[in-house]
Order: C-alpha cells, then structure tokens, then sequence
C-alpha cells in the first residue's frame, strides 16, 4: 500500500509542475499588454510601470516563472491586482463557503443517487426502473445555470419558503446545494444502478440467497457495498464536475466561494486573482483525485497490483 | 468481427435501415428532436418571424402573446427569432468544437497508441496536465484572458475537447495494433500512414462516433455555460447562453427571457444525449439492454 501511494504520489510530481507552468503561462496568452488591461488605457505611466515590476513582467519570462515557482513554495500567490490583498488571503476567506457548497452538493448527490439506482436495479425493466433512468436522464441535460433561476423562481419567489441568494443559514444553502448536486446526483443514479445490477448476478449474491438471508440484507449487507467500490471512483471524478459547476451555481446564487471570486477577479481583470484562483481550484481537484485511487486501492486490493 | 479474416471494409454502423431502426424508441425520439432543431437552425430566416436584432424599447419584456409566442426581452426582440438564430450558433459551435477536437484527438491517439514509447508517455502526461483542471475551468481561464468572442470559445473548448478522443482512440489502438490483420498489413510490407488510416482508423471511428454525440451536447452546454458567465458571445448576440446572462438581471420581472433559451438548450442537450446513448448501446453489444430507459 504504502508503494502504492509513493508511486502515484511520483507520477504526480510532473502533473503538478505542468499545472502550474500552465497557470502561469495563462497571464503571457493576454493579447497585448496586460497591464494596460488591468489598469485601462488612461492609466498613469508611473502606475503602469509600478505595476510592471510588481508583476514582474519587467524582466525575462524564466526569471519570472523561477520568481513565481519560489512563491508558490511559500505558498505566496502574490498580490490582487485591485484590493492590494495577498490572492492567497483572498482564496482562504473564500474556502469555508466553497467547502459548505461543496458538501451540499454531494450530500445531495448521494442523497438521490443511492435511493433511486438502488430501486431502479431492483425492479429491473419496472415502471420504477423506468421513471428513475427518465429522471436521471433528464438530470443530466438540464443546465444548472437554468435549474438553479428555476428553483429560486418556484421556492424563493413563488412559494417563499426560501431565500433567493446569498450564504448564512442552512435554509440558504438547500437551493444551491440541489443545483448543484443534481447532475451528478443523475449520472450516479445510472452507475449504481448498473454497478448494483453486476453485483446481484455475482455468486456471493445467490450463495447469500441460498442460505435463507432477507432480501434486504441481501442487498444492504452483500450486494450494495460491493457495488459502491466502482461508485467511489466516480464519485472522486466527478468532484471536478462539482467544482467546475460550483463556480456557475456561486454566480446563480451569489455565494460568496472560490467560484464567485474567480469571476469578481475575471470582470476587472485582476489577473493574479484569476491565476490563484484557477490553479488552487486544480490543486484541489488534483488532490481529490489522489485520494480516491488511494481509497480504491484500499477498498480493493486488486488495484494496487495492477 | 473479433479475430475474424482481415476485413478490408468494416462496416462500423451496420446497414443505414437496419439502425435506425435498431437504435430504440429513445434515441429515434432523440434523433427526431435533434433534427428538428437542425431544420429550425437551416430555416431560421424563413421561420424567424422578426429581425433577432431588432430593438423596441417600447416593448421591451413583454411576457409572451400571440405576435410573440416565447415573449419578447430587454431590446423588446422577439425570442423565438432569437432562440431560431441562437439554434444556428449553438449547432455550428457544437459541430466546429468537436470536428477540430476529433481531429486533433484521432491523430494524437492514433500516434501515441501505435507508436508507444516516450512519445507515448510525453503526450499522455500533457493530457494528464489538461485533465487536471476540472470541467469548464480552463475554458473560463483562457477565454477570460483571451477575451469573450466566439471565436476563443471555439478555441478554448477545443484546447480541451481533443484530450477525450485521444484517450478513446489511443486505447483502442493499443489493443488493435496486436490483431492479426494489423500484423498481416505490417508483415506486407504496408507503410505506418497506410495502416494507421485503412486499417486502424475504421475500427475506431463508432466509438468516436458516439463520443463526438455527446461531445457536442457537452460543448452546447458549455458555449452555453460560458456565454452565462457572460465570457461567450458579446451581449446582444443571440446565442443562447447570452440570452439566459440578460435573462439573469430580469429574473424576477421577467422570467420568461431566461425560461424558453435554458428549455431550448435542456431539450437539443437532452436530444443528444439520447441519440448518443442509442448509438452507444447499439454499436457495443456488451451494453445492450443494460442503460437506457426503454
């Protein structure tokens, strides 16, 4: 096991390096001078040329990527363009509520997806089976920058059960947290319910039959565990799906995260906001993603011979 | 076809009835939709009713009547004209992104597959890098630094697009390239090119085929996603994602400016989607009767 993370933590290492050569590279891909775009075209020429050496891009391209790669070490993920504020101060006030986002999206995720793959697999070719994949198909085309205007139109306004945007109480969290965790919510329906169909052929499944175990014991204590090993592996992939969609569902709902700033950061083109954002959000996912292979290797010794 | 005498024609999707037929009643309503939406796209000057750019700020969001069936928005522009014309948009980014994506993808994967070795694992690693950044986030990157315009929409979504069909072609290469009727083509004397595209690229291409539908409703939601964030066509563009950005500030007055494009980009991504799924369940043997709701 443990060589099993050295070796993915070694082929890590390069993915790391390219990610932040890229997030780097992504302020030299601006056509034109980007401190004319940060600063606008009436800018003063000693205000420009403070900001220049500020950002460094006073001096050769290798000085600067040795300037930033030291910086990032450090964890300084230099200066916003706009509030003066380190961007790492910035992204770290914005953490909780991008975390809280994140774990509403995926307690609703599984919250739906168990219940509904696990009917669906049971009944096979039933009408339930039916309505459930109709459900999850439909899941996965509705855009969340439309389900999530939808939602605050029928519960904020109409109903006024809940508020229409902005982080505090939990009552504020439930309608982003639905936006966000239904796709995936949809496609984790249809994986357990396949991974589930498997599992119930398999023999340990009749063996348990056999010796005169309950049909709900059977399914709860043999078949589904099995069946969620596939599950975890997508769950962990997907997580960028929820980090990506959290950035939308931040804008549908003004919540105050990592997303939200990404995009104050983009509209007044703090360019150092928008590379910090962007590469911590990679970081996490790339992060996330260990973590899974590390699970899955645990939960499944098969993996961590191949 | 496994192992079979060489197959000097394979024939990837069957008889053109015979499909059709066979795709299920999904993907045929699917596929129905789908070409609806192509026929309202090729027709939309003649099935517009009004100029989609047209401004009457005297009218502006009027909720829908019998002139204006889907109502009309800030400008006081009909939406149906707009959500005809945004059908054009949506269509030709979604068919652009995924062709120069498939292209790219094929030549990558059937390079790094065939061939192996270090250019294999450098090609891989740079695909890994861009798998690093999730969903949409490098696409908001790089059209945030390259400016909003359609053209580096279709620029950014295809930078990424590419990395999926790479990774398909790629491992089915890897498998294909040991098969006796590669082995004979090599033995022959064939030349690499040769090989590669009479002999490799046709068993690949009803994989990419499937993957190419859902490219496309994933580029249609992300042009949309985009254009949401207001990083997509400049405003008063009639595309769909522009549409639901200004249908965003008049929510509450006027929720039928962002109601009628999310419904039109729900269904034509729903439309894929089910085509794909057909295709999918038909052209791999393994899968059938297994997802889908028929």
């Amino acid at each position: 096991m443990v060589i099993f993370i050295l070796r993915r933590l070694g082929q890590l290492l390069p993915v790391l390096l390219g990610v932040v050569t890229l997030v780097f590279l992504l302020l030299h891909f601006i056509p034109g001078d980007p401190v004319d775009l940060m600063l606008g075209e009436q800018a003063m020429a000693t205000d420009r040329q403070a900001l220049r050496s500020a950002l460094g891009l006073d001096q050769p391209l290798w000085k600067q990527y040795g300037r930033y790669l030291s910086g990032l070490v450090r964890g300084d993920l230099g200066l916003s363009v706009h509030s003066q504020r380190s961007v790492s101060a910035e992204i770290w006030s914005r953490f909780p509520a991008s975390f809280e986002l994140m774990v509403g999206g995926l307690v609703v995720a599984l919250g739906l997806a168990l219940p509904l793959g696990t009917a669906a697999a049971l009944r096979p070719r039933s009408w339930i089976d039916g309505g459930a994949m109709a459900v999850s198909f439909l899941g996965v085309s509705i855009p969340n920058f439309w389900l999530g205007p939808l939602l605050i139109l029928a519960f904020a306004v109409h109903l006024d059960w809940l508020p229409v945007s902005g982080r505090g109480t939990w009552q504020h969290l439930v309608l982003p947290a639905i936006t966000l965790g239904t796709a995936m919510a949809a496609m984790l329906s249809r994986l357990v319910r396949a991974s589930l169909l498997d599992a119930l052929g398999d023999d340990y499944v009749r063996t348990a039959r056999a010796k005169g175990l309950t049909a709900s014991r059977v399914v709860l204590g043999h078949a589904l565990p099995n069946a969620l090993i596939p599950v975890v592996t997508v769950v962990g992939l997907q997580i960028g799906g929820l980090l990506s969609g959290a950035i939308i569902t931040e804008a549908v709902f003004a919540w105050p995260g990592i997303g939200s700033l990404l995009l104050d950061g983009i509209q007044s083109r703090d360019y150092p906001l928008v590379q910090g954002c962007v590469l911590v959000v990679a970081l996490i996912y790339v992060l996330v993603n260990l973590l899974t292979d590390i699970l899955y290797a645990w939960l499944d010794p098969r993996v961590r011979l191949a | 076809m496994k192992g079979s005498a060489i197959p000097t024609k394979p024939s990837p999707v069957g008889g053109r009835r015979r499909w059709l037929t066979a795709l299920g009643p999904a993907a045929r309503v699917g596929a129905l939709g789908l070409a609806l939406f192509v026929v309202a796209a090729l027709l939309a000057p003649w099935l517009a009713t009004s100029d989609p750019l047209e401004i009457r700020l005297e009218e502006q969001l009027r909720p829908p009547s019998v002139d204006h069936p889907l109502g009309q928005d800030g400008n006081g522009a009909d939406i149906l004209s707009r959500l005809l014309f945004g059908a054009r948009i949506s269509l030709s980014i979604g068919l652009t992104v995924v062709l120069i994506s498939a292209f790219i993808g094929i030549t990558v994967g059937l390079i790094s597959g065939y061939y192996g070795g270090p250019l294999d694992s450098l090609l891989m690693r740079f695909v890994d890098i861009l798998l690093a950044f999730p969903g949409l986030l490098l696409a908001i990157a790089l059209v945030a630094v390259l400016g909003p315009a359609l053209s580096n929409v279709v620029l950014a979504l295809a930078a990424l697009g590419w990395v999926g069909f790479a990774r398909l072609v790629r491992g089915q290469v890897m498998v294909l390239k040991e098969r006796p009727f590669v082995l004979a083509a090599q033995t022959s004397g064939a030349s690499d090119g040769r090989i590669l595209l009479l002999h490799v690229l046709p068993h690949v291409l009803s994989p990419v085929l499937v993957q190419a539908t859902f490219g496309i409703a994933g580029v249609v939601l992300a042009e949309s996603s985009l254009g949401f964030l207001g990083l997509g066509a400049p405003p008063g563009t009639p595309s769909w994602g522009a549409m639901l950005s200004e249908g965003r500030d008049v929510l509450f007055i006027a929720p039928h400016v962002s109601i009628f494009p999310g419904l039109a980009i729900l269904l034509l991504v729903l439309a894929l989607n089910f085509v794909g799924d057909g295709l999918r369940d038909h052209l791999d043997p393994r899968r059938q009767g297994l997802g889908g709701t028929s």
